[in-house]
This record gives C-alpha cells, structure tokens and sequence, in this order.
C-alpha cells in the first residue's frame, strides 16, 4: 500500500464484511497487547446474522464528541485528524457517546475511560488485517475537506436495518 | 498454573437451579486439555461407574460446552458440545464454529456443564459473573431465526438496561436449539448463529430434553492471557498466511463439492447412496456461486479461511430461504442423497432444516433412508401419511423433515434417526431394513465414501472411529499422522480443522506450547495424552446402554451398501475390499492397544494409568466370550 497523505482516513464498504473480526483483534493486539473484543477501537456489529460491520469512529468534520467533553479529554489529532483519548483526564461519563450521531464511543471495559479510534497514528491496524485477507472492507484514504464523513455516524440498528434491506429485501424486517 | 484457560468452568443443575463455579486440577488440563478430551474426562468421573443404566434424555445425563486453551487464539476458534449421546450411547466431541467460545473466555468461563432437566424452559444468560437462569417459555417453540431474534432483541436490552453507560451494547453470543431439539429428535443439533451446527451425536435433543431452549453470554474481559504473546502474535500470522494462498478454499469453501466429489471422485451419496458417481454440471458450484452468494466470504471470529458464504433466495417459489453455502455436506446429504440436482431446491432444504434445528446430514440420511423403502416399496404412500417420497421431489422431503421435527405420523418413527427407525421399521414390515442403512454405530457416515478409493477417508475410519460416521473425526494408519488422534487435538483445542490443511501440521503444537507454556510433541500427544481420550471414548461407547450395545468388532464395519459394487460412472465395478478391511482393522486395534475385537487391552490401559476403566471394561469383555 503507498503512504496516503495525512490526514487520512478510512473508508467502509460495509457490506463486504465477513464477520471475521480480525480488525478487532488486531486493534487489541496493538493497543492492549491482547485479544480483547470489547476493548477494540473498532468492533464488529452482528445483530442480525449476515449482516456484520464494523463499527468505529468517522472523524465527523465538526467532531460533536469533542465539543461535547466537559474536561477537555478529547481532542483531534493534527496529524491523522483522529479523535484523542486523554485517558488521564476522562471522567468515563458518557457524555460524548450521547453526543455521537451513531453512538460509537464505549467505555473501556476495564478501565474508567472512553474508547474511540485514533488510526493508530496514522497506520491504522484494522485496514492491514482486513486487507491482507483481502476482505477489504476497510481502505486507507486521503482525508479531503469536502466530505461529509458525518453520514458514516451511524447508530448499529441504523446501519443494521439497511443492511437488512440490501441482502434480505422484505424479509429482512422480521429478524431485527 | 497452566496458561490459556480462564480458570473456571461454570456448572449448572437444572433440577435444583443451583449455579456454581468449578475448578479442575492442572493435572487433569495438562492431560485432557479442553473440549472433547475433557468432555471424555468430565463424563466418566461424573457418569462412568453407571454408564450402562444412563439414558442419554434422563436428568442424570450431562451436557457439556467447552471451549480449549487455543479457542480464540488459534485462527477459527470452536465450540464444543459433548455428553452422552442419544445416537451412539458413547461420547461425541461435537464442535461448532462462531463467537461463543470467545465470548465464554471473555466471560472468564472455559466451559458450561449442564445436568438435571428444568420442569419449565429455561434459557441461561451469562455476562461476566452474573450469571442466571431465565424463564424460556416465550421462545420455546420458535424456529432458529426467530430465536437468535428474539434473544438478541432481549438479551442486548437487558445489557443496554443493566449496564448503562457503556455504550451500545453489541449482540451477545448464543447456542440455542430448535423445535428438533425441543422435541427430543435424535438428529437434532446444538446451533449458533443462523447455520452453525454441532451436528453428530444429536445434543440438540439432549438440550431439549433438560428444557434449556438457549445459553446466551456476553463477556467483556480479554482471552485469558498465554504464556507467550509475541509467539502467538507470530504463529496466527503464519496459520493465515498459509491460508490466504489457497484462495480457491476461500472462494468455494467446501461449496465446490456438490458437483465433485460426485462426478470427480464418484464418492457422494447419491439416492442413499444406491450410486455415487453423477455428472450434474447444472449442480455446479458456479451456479450457487452467481445464483446466491450474497457474501463470498462469510466466517466467524478469527478465521483466515471464511469458507462461508451467505446463500440467500431472493425471488420464485423458494424466495426467503437463507442459509450458508450450502456447504458440500449439506449439498450432498440435502441433496444428491435425496435424487435433488437443483440448486434452489437444496438452498431451501437447508434453510429449512437450519430453522427446525436438525442435522442436515443425519436428517438427510433418514430421509434418503425413508425415500429407498418407498422406492422398494416398503413404507408406501399410507405408511408416510399420504407423502409421495419421490427422489427428488424437495417438496416432499420438506413435508417429512417438518414432520420429523414436530414428531408427526411416521415422522416420529424417523425421528429416531436412521439406526433406530431402521430396526423399529424392520419390525413393522417384519423385513431385515439394514442392508439399505448407511451408519456406523448408530451415527450416519458423513458424504465421503469409501468404494471408488478416490476420497480421502481410509476404509476402516467409519468402522474404527470411535465417533461412528463422523467424517470429521476420520481415523487410520499411521497414528501418529492420519489417525483421529490429530482430530482429537483440534477438538479439545479447540479449533477449526480447515485451517490446520494449509500449512505445517506441527503449527498446532507449536501453538499449544506458546499458548500454555507447556512443551507438547506429537509423540507425546499422539501415544500418551491423546490416547487417554481415545481409551475413554472407546470404553463408554462400547459400554454403552439403555437402550443400544453395540457389538465390539462385529458393529466395528462399513455399512453393508459400502460393499456393494459401485453401479454407475467411471469406478463402477470397484467397492471396499472386506478382507482388506479386516486386515487393516486388525493392525489398526494393535497399534492402539485393543484387541482383535477392539476392547482395550489391560496391559494399555495400565500403561495410560486408566485402571478404572480396566475394571469397568471387564462387563464387555465377559459379555464378548459369552
């Protein structure tokens, strides 16, 4: 893969999605040193069987999470455009993921602070395991001003239900 | 202490409610390690001085889940689902793919062992330590999508309720059981997700028969920790690496067998198995492949492979069947075993028998079974409830597999699975039906057979393998490279055998020691550890009981059809050669230690410190000379 030009950022095509998870395991090992699913940065919905996605941070342009902090433990990144985590100061109260259109921030499992994806400084571990296998649901870009990646914000049950629609047609309604 | 186990297993008593925490002792691991080793271990401490006098539906019978130290690690991690088996009344380390055994060891649980039976359905849900046991009557009845439905809805609410704060709550992992094992049909599976089955040794009805409709767990803590990361960092990358270059197993995963094994190899069965050659290029796997496949790679937590692929039907009569693939079993066992060539109809097939919660392959067989005795004219239109069961005709089989899961008619005849009905059947129309039955020890031969010589089972795995059929567990000669004994690894692992075929077969033991940090050769598994298993496997099998004994030797065979001479293709003519059977038997018991009749022999189960068992085997022995 060539380096992209920073920022950068991650594009889906969510429908591609094996369900295979290696993402999550991946960001854990890099992250945590462990394989720790609830603990990854990005997590893979599978609410409805065949309808898996991953499910992790847009960088929306106008960063409502950030806005959100009342202790100022959110920041952007100027180098990847990521959202940053200062665990220290996070007080773990959920404010940011209320603020989150697609309710993506969670709590670390363990410890009392938010999670959110920061592109691994910018080689973002996800996209290499997911590519490798050549799943490629996951794609490094050049982050350009003009998108609206706020769209890609979405709640699970949202992006779920069109999922749904797309391999399911009608039926798909009745198992969600 | 023994790294890769999160140290506990979680033991369930349905009769008194009672829910607790149990330990087994390093020694017992270190020997047994997990899945079907440990199942073998935990049933004979538990049941092995009764065996005999255990019914398989009784509130004494244990169901075991288990996960191994390498599930989660080693890419495509497994469940496993054992206990005493209602089709070969011995042991079954059945496994199944999907999120459960990660989210058990999440949960800091390695594995869940149910007795007792509920007087009410019951689901269990497990989040961590909470654990508890839930009332089940509103999804007692449902088919499989409608409960992982109904439970994902429930259960994802009680989390996002209980443990606000987190976030969204992501879908916990279930195994669940349908109306087949609900109503205590002896091909009925254990399930997970929409398509995922641990088929063989029917615990699904086993489930059914303790009234637990489901055991849901979400866990949020790491895999327990190894002993070596940085190796286990490098050996999934070698395992995956392997994988990803053979990119036609990814592709088709084992879809491409429909149209192979039959006309390739003439190893299918074919109208139970009356044939095993056809040339259906239109049942070519190219066909599923553009006509269904929603998703090309579709696989579970960790897997390089992704040998599933989403089947959907989205228009015409079969409109709304989903399934997996189907994969080359159920093209097989749901359809060339039934006369069906035709793509939608076998989509729809396994869709259904996915939703009714029953094996495909051993459902497959008792219906391609059921269908040759109407074809002989046997069991006629009057005996089946008015069902024509032409090869062939989806519809019909439909009919009967619902009739089979509801328990309806002759339904409930054949919901016995294929040995029982055979004999109950036998009786009825006063005939000897065993000629026409394809099993080994009470479990249907999965669809690789052994005439043409051109598949890869030897020709005693069925007869010697002590989990009958199962073409999963295929043993042979030498031990230590093509015997059951590596299977057993896997199954205790436990991980996924597709992804053991790429690369070096040692990867699994080099992982077993980064993971535990106990050393492990082959050597020492296959003679030692492993044989354990395999003499305590042999032993409840053949002690067996209530209601089936097998004969030690004697019911040691192919079925009768596996003699046969081929009828049609290119190997017409061959078959298994029954003198070369017995010889390869007879060397076979040798080189594990039984005798000529297969009972293990003192001197070996001394040797493998299994003197118990010894005593136990004596019954047989004495039941052998008489």
């Amino acid at each position: 893969m060539a380096p992209k030009k920073e920022p950068i950022w991650i594009a889906r095509e969510l429908a591609r999605c094996s369900g295979c998870r290696k993402c999550e395991i991946a960001c854990s090992l890099f992250h945590e040193n462990r394989i720790w699913p609830e603990a990854s940065m990005i997590r893979v919905f599978m609410l409805v069987p065949g309808l898996e996605f991953p499910h992790f941070c847009a960088q929306c342009e106008d960063y409502p999470c950030v806005k959100s902090c009342p202790v100022d433990a959110l920041s952007v990144s100027k180098k990847t455009a990521a959202v940053l985590v200062d665990s220290g100061k996070c007080i773990a109260c959920g404010k940011c993921i209320d603020a989150c259109p697609g309710r993506i921030p969670h709590m670390h499992p363990k410890n009392k602070h938010i999670v959110i994806c920061d592109l691994c400084d910018g080689d973002p571990q996800c996209v290499k395991a997911c590519r490798e296998g050549s799943w490629d649901v996951l794609r490094v870009v050049e982050r350009r001003g003009e998108t609206a990646y706020r769209l890609y914000a979405r709640k699970p049950d949202e992006v779920t239900r069109d999922l749904a629609e797309r391999f399911y047609g009608d039926q798909g309604a009745d198992y969600l | 202490m023994i790294r890769g186990y999160a140290g506990k297993f979680l033991d369930v008593d349905l009769s008194s409610g009672s829910l607790r925490d149990v330990k087994f002792s390093d020694h017992i691991l270190k020997n047994y390690v997990g899945g079907r080793g440990l199942a073998t271990r935990i049933l004979w401490d538990r049941l092995g001085g009764k065996w005999e006098k255990v019914d398989p539906f009784g509130a004494e019978n244990v169901l075991l889940l288990l996960t191994g130290p390498l599930t989660g690690y080693f890419p495509g991690g497994r469940t496993c689902v054992s206990g005493k088996s209602p089709q070969s009344n011995g042991v079954v380390g059945s496994t199944l793919s999907g999120e459960f055994g990660v989210e058990l060891r999440c949960a800091g649980y390695d594995g869940v062992i149910v007795s007792g039976r509920s007087e009410k359905p019951v689901y269990l849900m497990i989040k961590d330590f909470d654990v508890e046991l839930r009332d089940g009557g509103h999804v007692w009845g449902k088919d499989g999508k409608q409960t992982v439905a109904a439970l994902v809805k429930e259960c994802r609410g009680l989390l996002n309720k209980r443990y606000r704060g987190f976030g969204e709550w992501r879908e916990p992992a279930m195994l669940y059981i349908g109306p087949g094992g609900e109503n205590r049909v002896r091909t009925a599976v254990v399930m997970t997700k929409w398509s995922h089955a641990a088929g063989y040794g029917g615990y699904g009805a086993v489930m059914g028969s303790k009234k637990l409709k489901a055991v849901v767990v979400k866990g949020t803590g790491p895999l327990p920790e190894v002993a070596d990361i940085e190796r286990v960092k490098r050996l999934i990358k070698t395992v995956c690496s392997d994988v990803y270059e053979g990119e036609m197993w990814r592709r088709w995963g084992t879809g491409g067998g429909g149209y192979y094994f039959g006309a390739k190899t003439s190893s299918e069965p074919v109208r139970n198995w009356q044939e095993e050659w056809h040339d259906e290029k239109g049942y070519g796997v190219d066909k599923f492949e553009n006509r269904f496949w929603m998703k090309q790679y579709w696989g579970d937590f960790g897997c390089p492979t992704t040998c599933l692929k989403l089947a959907v039907i989205r228009s015409g009569k079969y409109k709304g069947a989903i399934t997996d693939n189907p994969d080359y079993e159920m093209q097989a066992y749901l359809g060339t075993n039934l006369g069906i060539f035709v793509p939608e109809e076998n989509v729809f097939l396994t869709s259904l028998i996915d939703d009714l919660g029953l094996c495909g392959i051993q459902t497959g067989s008792v219906m391609g079974f059921a269908a040759e005795l109407f074809q002989r004219g046997i069991l006629t239109e009057k005996d089946l409830d008015g069902l024509k069961l032409k090869w062939g005709d989806a519809d019909a089989f439909a009919a009967l597999a619902k009739k089979i899961a509801f328990r309806e008619g002759i339904g409930d005849v054949l919901a016995e699975g294929a040995y029982r009905a055979a004999l109950k059947i036998g009786r009825m129309k006063k005939t000897d039906l065993l000629p026409f039955l394809v099993h080994s020890k009470g479990i249907s031969i999965g669809a690789h057979g052994t005439r043409s010589g051109k598949d890869f089972p030897e020709i005693v795995s069925y007869a010697c393998g002590v989990q009958g059929g199962d073409h999963t567990s295929l043993t042979g000669l030498p031990l230590e490279r093509n015997s059951e004994l590596l299977e057993m690894l896997n199954d205790s692992g436990v991980f996924c055998s597709f992804n053991t075929f790429s690369g070096s077969s040692n990867v699994r033991f080099d992982f077993y020691e980064a993971v535990t940090g106990l050393k492990l050769t082959r050597k020492e598994w296959c003679r030692n550890r492993a044989m354990k298993a395999l003499h305590l496997q042999r032993a409840m099998l053949l002690l067996g009981g209530p209601d089936v004994t097998w004969v030690p030797g004697v019911d040691d065979d192919n079925p009768p059809r596996f003699y046969e001479p081929l009828p049609s293709g290119p190997e017409k003519g061959k078959t298994t050669d029954r003198k070369a059977v017995e010889k390869y038997k007879k060397r076979y018991f040798r080189a594990v230690g039984w005798d000529n009749d297969g009972i293990p022999t003192s001197e070996a189960l001394g040797r493998l410190g299994l003197k118990d068992v010894d005593r136990a085997l004596q019954k047989v022995r004495k039941r052998q000379a008489s």
